[in-house]
């Protein structure tokens, strides 16, 4: 059997862990068009700041590979799959045929056409090893930088170039940071903690033009007409599934490349998981990326095993986050800012003035999303209740206490979470779990 | 393999098993130079949980689980599972991210916010058997095979 996975971060790491626990036989390629084995592509912004040296950035001991006999192929690029003689075409020219496909490319950010872009040198993204290098190198000629987008990406690229002590303005076009994954009071606390330590955070505002003169910055002209004088720019508004090398394949590609409960495409034999893929999402069962690193071990982790033969299934996937900006912690699960909040019920409690805040969010009776600022000590417990849908109905005023855990559940649910066979979160392997 | 099991009956609150902890991962190994002398001490890796002023307790610790959330959700890969089933962090490796706090739905991931680092269970390497169940005077701790691997 011919493996081949296209991508080399953790998606395709609970892969080729759940191939080998099935086949020790089988060949396994892996083709990256980066140059670095697998590496936690979170820590960049901690590598970006000195937290970290490049050492660190390695996600497994470099044996892994040779352990897992796996052929890897580094700065090779994926240009094209072809479905019907079984081959992902190469950059280079080359063909490497495969019995059994997984796709997981991640993603790619996303660079919208912004008015006198082109032909400037200090323009930058920050998703990679290789971007926190290149912004790292010229980081003693930065002087003032601008970071275009307020989510985790430019965030974190803003507190990795405040580390390295230079002026940072963050642009932000919706009313807070963070809005897709935190609510507005977690938004304020963080902006008021990067306000606190020197970066300018401005939001409901974009940049609409780039100014200087040949290959130089001088500058950012805001929608409002502001002008911010700069050196640098970092595009940090998102990323988009890294999948336009399908086209013409046949597999189908939607906002990412469409999956099944096992992670399988439309096409044969050919599978997706990680940034790359569109699969259910938890509550509502629809198809969604979720650029997520727990979930893309986890879709990983299921495409490795329908590939190798085995039978599991995909819970959903569960949008969470752990973020800490300037020794803040910060933690969200599931549904955080329900759009209709009548539809739910919802418990807040708040010390801003601490970086404290809680809330918990609740629909008939089920716990769906939470956040947590400052204490997130055993926040896992929510995330658990969340995937195991735990009727909260006799618990839900226990839900804000700081010392909230098992105890204040019922007896019954405890002996069976702390039963041998018991798990609260099992992602979808319950009919397994019941087995034993 | 073996894991650790509570039997919530048995559990009087006591606080041993989480003095056991501290003491078998300080420096000294010594309890009253762990907690008073250590210039830092380190933190328990297993948490009792009391309510109505310690009617009810229970002591609870890592499931070592066959799929830990706690591994995949690791940024750093600080966190591995060794070929006997046991989860470990390697500390220095870990970045602080909280990530496993996020994830492990038995809340057995401890902050030791001085440090930055994650702590967890380590079923005690260098010992025949953990030193919360050892500690525990009335065997509310168990260590037994259980089931998976």
């Amino acid at each position: 059997m011919n493996y081949v996975i296209v991508g080399n971060s953790v998606a395709a790491v609970g892969a080729i862990r759940a191939i080998r626990e099935r086949d020790q036989q089988g060949n396994i390629t892996v083709i990256s068009r980066e140059k670095h084995n697998v590496y936690g592509r979170p820590l960049i912004s901690y590598l970006l700041g000195g937290l970290i040296n490049e050492k660190r950035m390695a996600y497994l001991p470099d044996d892994f590979y040779a352990q897992n006999r796996i052929n890897l192929l580094l700065a090779s690029e994926v240009v094209g799959v072809d479905t019907k003689a079984k081959k992902v075409k190469l950059a280079g020219g080359d063909a490497i045929a495969y019995d059994k496909l997984l796709l997981a490319t991640g993603g790619d950010p996303f660079i919208p056409p912004i008015e006198g872009m082109s032909g400037k040198d200090r323009i930058f993204t920050f998703t990679t090893w290789e971007d926190a290098a290149k912004l790292k190198g010229i980081a003693p000629d930065i002087n003032r930088a601008v970071v275009i987008g307020g989510g985790l990406i430019g965030l974190k690229a803003a507190e990795g170039l405040n580390l390295l002590d230079k002026s940072v303005t963050v642009v932000e076009l919706a009313d807070r940071v963070l809005s897709s994954a935190f609510d507005r009071p977690a938004g304020k606390i963080v902006a008021r903690k990067m306000k606190a330590n020197g970066i300018d955070v401005i939001t409901e505002d974009t940049v609409v033009r780039i100014e200087g003169d040949g290959a130089e910055i001088s500058g950012v002209t805001l929608k409002s007409g502001d002008f911010i004088p700069c050196d640098t720019v970092v595009v940090a508004i998102g990323v988009r599934p890294a999948a336009t090398f399908l086209k013409g394949s046949g597999i189908e590609v939607n906002r990412g490349i469409v999956v099944d409960a096992t992670m399988q495409t439309s096409g044969k034999d050919i599978y997706a998981a990680g940034d790359v893929a569109e699969a259910a999402d938890f509550f509502s069962g629809q198809k969604n990326p979720m650029p997520i690193w727990p979930d893309a071990y986890i879709q990983g982790d299921i495409a490795g095993a329908a590939m190798a033969g085995g039978t599991k299934e995909y819970a959903g996937g569960l949008a969470m986050n752990s973020i800490e900006f300037f020794k803040v912690s910060t933690i969200s699960m599931g549904v955080t800012n329900p759009k209709d909040p009548a539809q739910y019920e919802i418990h807040t409690y708040q010390d801003i003035q601490n970086y404290q805040y809680r809330k918990v969010v609740l629909q008939d009776n089920l716990l769906v999303g939470a956040v947590l600022v400052g204490n997130v000590d055993r926040a896992g417990i929510f995330s658990g209740l969340i995937r195991e849908k735990v009727d909260m109905t006799p618990f839900r005023e226990s839900l804000l206490t700081p010392d909230f855990g098992f105890l204040q559940l019922s007896k019954e649910i405890r002996n069976r979470l702390f039963a041998p066979q018991g798990k609260v979160a099992d992602n979808g392997r319950a009919a397994r779990a019941a087995g034993h | 393999m073996k894991r650790i099991y509570t039997i919530e009956d048995a559990c009087i609150g006591c606080h041993l098993c989480e003095v056991g902890c501290v003491t078998e991962h300080s420096l000294s190994k010594d309890p009253v130079k762990a907690f008073l002398h250590e210039p830092e001490r380190p933190i328990s890796r297993c948490t009792v949980e009391e309510l109505h002023g310690g009617i009810i307790s229970l002591s609870t610790t890592c499931r070592h689980c066959d799929e830990p959330d706690c591994l995949r959700a690791c940024i750093s890969g600080a966190i591995q599972k060794n070929a006997e089933g046991v989860v470990r962090i390697d500390t220095e490796q870990c970045v602080g991210c909280w990530s496993c706090v996020m994830a492990c739905p038995y809340g057995a991931i401890q902050r030791n916010l001085k440090k930055k680092k994650a702590n967890k269970c380590d079923l005690c390497p260098d010992r025949k058997s953990p030193a919360c169940v050892d500690a525990c005077p009335n065997r509310a701790l168990v260590y037994r095979e259980g089931s998976q691997k």
